[in-house]
C-alpha cells in the first residue's frame, strides 16, 4: 500500500483477473447497451449489408446531380426510347478505357416502334468531370460539372431512355431524392404523433386513453389507400412540386401513426408500474419529464426498429399515389412518377427498360425490411 | 346467449365506428375548395352557356350544396330532411353523380358485388397460401424450405402491387392464355348470369386475386411461422413426440391450434390493406370494381360518388373485421366476452 501525494491509497501489486470471483460471467456485461446491440446486430449479415446499402443510398442523394450524366428533364429528341447502352473497356482486344458505341435511331414504320443500330466500329471514350446541365449540389450550390458525360455525337443511356428521350439512369438518381425522403419525413410525422398520443393514452389512462384508443381503432379500420387518394386529391393542383411533396409525406405520416401509438401505449402501461417511475414521480417530476427522461429512453430502440419497418410502406405508398397520378406530378421526378410513364403493356413488351424504376423500389424496400428485422432481433442484447 | 350478446355489442360498436367514419369521409371529401357544380357553373358562365347554368343551379339546390357544410352532411347521411324529404345514405339513396349524370346507385350497381367477390377471393387466397407455407416454414425451420418460403414472402412484401399486376397480366397472357383486363369478357357485360359468364369471371379473377393476396399472404405466413416456432418448443410438444405421435398429426393436433388464434384475429389488420390493394389493382387492370370509380370521382370532385365508394369500402372492412372478431370468440373460449382487456 503506497500513499499518493494527493493522499489517496494505491495498491502497487498488479490486479489479478481470476482472483476476483464476483466478476461477471460475460466480459461485456457492463458494456453500454448500444455496444452490446451493435455486437449482436453485426452478426445479422443480411441486416448489416442492408444497413450499409441504405446508408450509401442516402449519402448519394445530395450529390445525385453530380453522378447523373444528365439532368432529369433534359430531352434528347434523337434518342426516344433508346435501349440501355453498355460501357466497355476493351475494343478489339485493346484497352482504351471506358467508352460507348454511338447509336442511331430509325423509325420502324411497319411495327410503329423505334429501332436502334449500334455502330461498333467507332468507340467513343467517355468524358469525365465535364460540363453538362446545371444542377444544385447539396441542393444549394449551382454546378454544371458531372462525373461522366456522353462523348460528342453519342449518348450514354446506362438504363435506356424514355418516351421523351430522357435518361432513365439520371432520372432514377434524381427520383431517389424524393422517393427516399418521403419515407423519412412521413415517419417523423408519424413518430411525433404516435409517441404523443400513445404516451398520453398509456400514462394518463382513463378518459384520454379511451378516446385515443377509439381514434386508433377507427383509423386502423379504414383502408389506407382510398384515404390517401382522397386526401391527396384535396391537394390544390396549383401548388409547386416541393409543397406537394411535403404535403404527401405528411399525409402518409398522418395515417401511419395509429400502429405506433398502440405499441407505445402498451409499453407505457407496463413501464408505468416500474419502481424507478414511481421514484421519479415521488420526487416531484412532472409527467412530461417522467415520460421524456425516464420512460421513452427505455424503448426508443424498439420504436426505431418498428419505424424502420414502416418506412417501406410509405415508400410504396408514395409510389402508388404518384403512379395513379394523385401524388407527385410531372416536373417532379420520383420513382412513382417514372412508373406512371410505364403503365402500359407496350412498355413491358417492347421498351422493357422503362419499368426499371421498379428495381430500386424493390431493393430499397427489401433492405429496409431486412434492416428492421435485424434491429429488432438485436434489441435485447442480454438474450443469447 | 353470451355469444348473442357479444355479437349485438360488436354490431353496435361497428355502427358507431361507421358513423364516425362517415363524418371523417365527408370532411375529407369536402376539403378541396369548391365543388363539382360550382366549378361547372363558373366554367359555363365563362363560356356563356346560360341554360347549362340553370341546370347546374337546379342540381345545387336539389342536392343542398348551397347549405352550410354540417347541414349538407346530415342530409347526405339521411339524418335530416333534404329538399325532397329524408333521402340519404341510410334511406338507400346514394346521391347523384355529376360526372356521369346518373344516380350513384345505378353506376356502382354491378361493381359492388364484384368488389365483394374479389376481396373474398383474396382473403381465401391468403389463407390457402399462408397456412400450409407458414406451417411448413416453421416445421422445417432453418432449412432450405424455410429460407425459400421466407425469401418469397419478403419479395411479395416488397414488390409494389400494381407492378406485379402488370407483369403477371402480361406473362399470364403470353404463356397461359389468361385474359387481359376487366372482370369478365366484354360480351358478357350487362348479360344475365349464366354458367359461361361465371366461368369468364373466375378466369379473369386469377391474376387480381393473386396480386391482391400476395403481400397479405406474406405477412400472414411470417406471423404464423413465428407463432408456430414459439409453440414448438413447449413441453407438451415434447410429450406428444415422446408418445410417438406422427409428426404431421402432431403439428395439426396441438401447436397449430394454439398458433391459429392470431391467424384469425389478424384478418382485422389484413383486411384494410387488402381492400386498399384491390382498389389500386382494379385501377391498374381496369377491373369493373369500385376502384376506378373512386379514382375518377376523386379527380373530378364528384363528391357523392366518391363519398359513397369510400363509405362502401369502409363498411366492407368493418364487416370483415366484425366477422373475424366473432369467429375468434367462437374459436377460442378463453377470450372474454365484452370490451375489457383491449
Amino acid at each position: 500500500m503506497s500513499i499518493q501525494p494527493s493522499n489517496r491509497f494505491v495498491d502497487p501489486t498488479p490486479w489479478v483477473d481470476d482472483a476476483d470471483i464476483s466478476s461477471p460471467e460475460r466480459a461485456d456485461m457492463d458494456a453500454p447497451a448500444w455496444r452490446l446491440m451493435w455486437h449482436k446486430f453485426r452478426r445479422h449479415k443480411l441486416a448489416l449489408i442492408s444497413g450499409i446499402f441504405l446508408l450509401c443510398c442516402y449519402l448519394i442523394l445530395p450529390i445525385a446531380g453530380f453522378i447523373a450524366p444528365y439532368t432529369p428533364n433534359e430531352r434528347s429528341a434523337d434518342y426516344l426510347y433508346a435501349p440501355p447502352q453498355s460501357i466497355n473497356l476493351w475494343h478489339e482486344g485493346e484497352f482504351i478505357g471506358p467508352y460507348v458505341y454511338p447509336i442511331t435511331a430509325k423509325a420502324d414504320l411497319e411495327n410503329f416502334r423505334w429501332t436502334y443500330t449500334t455502330d461498333e466500329t467507332r468507340p467513343l471514350p467517355l468524358k469525365f468531370f465535364c460540363k453538362g446541365g446545371t444542377y444544385n449540389l447539396f441542393g444549394l450550390f449551382p454546378s454544371d460539372t458531372h462525373l461522366v458525360c456522353a462523348p460528342e455525337g453519342a449518348s450514354v443511356f446506362l438504363w435506356g431512355s424514355d418516351r421523351l428521350g430522357r435518361d432513365m439512369f439520371s432520372r432514377i438518381l434524381y427520383g431517389a431524392q424524393l422517393s427516399l425522403t418521403v419515407g423519412l419525413i412521413g415517419i417523423s410525422v408519424s413518430f411525433v404523433l404516435g409517441i404523443t398520443f400513445g404516451a398520453i393514452a398509456g400514462y394518463l389512462g382513463g378518459t384520454p386513453d379511451w378516446i385515443i384508443n377509439r381514434m386508433i381503432e377507427i383509423l386502423r379500420s379504414i383502408p389506407e389507400l382510398p384515404l390517401w387518394l382522397a386526401l391527396s386529391a384535396a391537394v390544390p393542383s396549383n401548388w409547386g412540386p416541393v409543397a406537394v411533396f411535403f404535403i404527401i409525406s405528411v399525409i402518409l405520416g398522418i395515417l401511419d401513426w395509429p400502429g405506433l401509438a398502440r405499441s407505445v401505449r402498451a409499453k407505457f402501461l407496463s413501464l408505468r408500474e416500474e419502481e424507478y417511475v414511481r421514484a421519479a414521480e415521488m420526487m416531484g417530476a412532472k409527467p412530461s419529464r417522467v415520460i421524456r427522461r425516464h420512460m421513452l429512453p427505455n424503448f426508443m430502440s424498439h420504436l426505431i426498429a418498428s419505424a424502420t419497418l414502416s418506412i417501406p410502406a410509405m415508400i410504396l405508398g408514395e409510389t402508388a399515389l404518384s403512379y395513379l397520378g394523385l401524388g407527385l406530378r410531372a416536373p417532379a421526378v420520383s420513382w412513382g412518377v417514372m412508373l406512371n410513364d410505364a403503365q402500359n403493356l407496350a412498355s413491358i413488351e417492347i421498351y422493357w427498360w422503362t419499368s426499371i424504376p421498379m428495381l430500386p423500389i424493390i431493393v430499397v424496400v427489401l433492405a429496409f425490411n431486412f434492416l428492421g428485422d435485424g434491429l429488432r432481433a438485436s434489441l435485447d442484447p442480454y438474450k443469447s | 346467449m353470451m355469444f348473442l350478446r357479444y355479437a349485438l355489442y360488436r354490431f353496435g360498436t361497428m355502427l358507431l365506428t361507421l358513423w364516425v367514419v362517415s363524418i371523417l369521409i365527408f370532411v375529407i371529401i369536402n376539403l378541396p375548395p369548391g365543388d363539382y357544380l360550382s366549378n361547372q357553373i363558373a366554367e359555363l358562365r365563362a363560356t356563356g352557356q346560360a341554360d347549362g347554368v340553370a341546370k347546374a343551379e337546379f342540381l345545387r339546390k336539389e342536392y343542398a350544396l348551397d347549405r352550410p357544410l354540417w347541414e349538407q352532411y346530415l342530409i347526405w347521411a339521411g339524418f335530416a330532411p333534404g329538399p325532397s324529404g329524408f333521402s340519404g345514405l341510410i334511406q338507400g339513396n346514394f346521391g347523384w353523380s355529376f360526372e356521369f349524370d346518373r344516380p350513384v346507385g345505378e353506376i356502382v350497381g354491378d361493381a359492388l358485388w364484384l368488389t365483394v367477390l374479389l376481396n373474398l377471393a383474396a382473403v381465401l387466397f391468403v389463407y390457402a397460401v399462408a397456412l400450409p407455407l407458414g406451417v411448413l416454414a416453421a416445421a422445417k425451420a432453418e432449412t432450405w424450405a424455410d429460407y425459400t418460403a421466407g425469401f418469397i414472402a419478403y419479395l411479395g412484401l416488397a414488390t409494389p402491387n400494381f407492378l406485379l399486376a402488370l407483369i403477371l397480366f402480361y406473362y399470364g397472357q403470353k404463356h397461359f392464355d389468361l385474359p387481359i383486363g376487366g372482370m369478365m369478357s366484354p360480351e358478357f357485360e350487362g348479360e344475365p348470369m349464366s354458367w359461361l359468364k361465371v366461368k369468364s369471371i373466375l378466369l379473369h379473377m386469377i391474376v387480381p386475386t393473386f396480386v391482391i393476396g400476395t403481400s397479405g399472404a406474406a405477412a400472414m405466413m411470417q406471423r404464423l411461422r413465428a407463432n408456430m416456432l414459439d409453440e414448438l418448443h413447449k413441453p407438451y410438444v415434447e410429450t406428444a413426440k415422446a408418445k410417438g405421435l406422427a409428426p404431421g398429426r402432431l403439428l395439426a393436433k396441438y401447436p397449430l391450434r394454439v398458433a391459429f388464434n392470431p391467424f384469425v384475429a389478424d384478418i382485422g389488420n389484413l383486411l384494410p390493406a387488402m381492400v386498399s390493394g384491390s382498389v389500386l389493382v382494379s385501377v391498374v387492370l381496369g377491373l369493373q370494381t369500385i376502384g376506378p370509380y373512386l379514382l375518377a370521382a376523386l379527380k373530378s370532385q364528384d363528391q357523392f360518388l366518391a363519398g359513397f365508394v369510400l363509405m362502401f369500402v369502409a363498411l366492407l372492412t368493418l364487416i370483415g373485421t366484425m366477422i373475424s372478431d366473432m369467429l375468434l370468440v367462437l374459436l377460442d373460449p378463453r377470450i372474454r366476452y365484452g370490451s375489457r382487456g383491449t
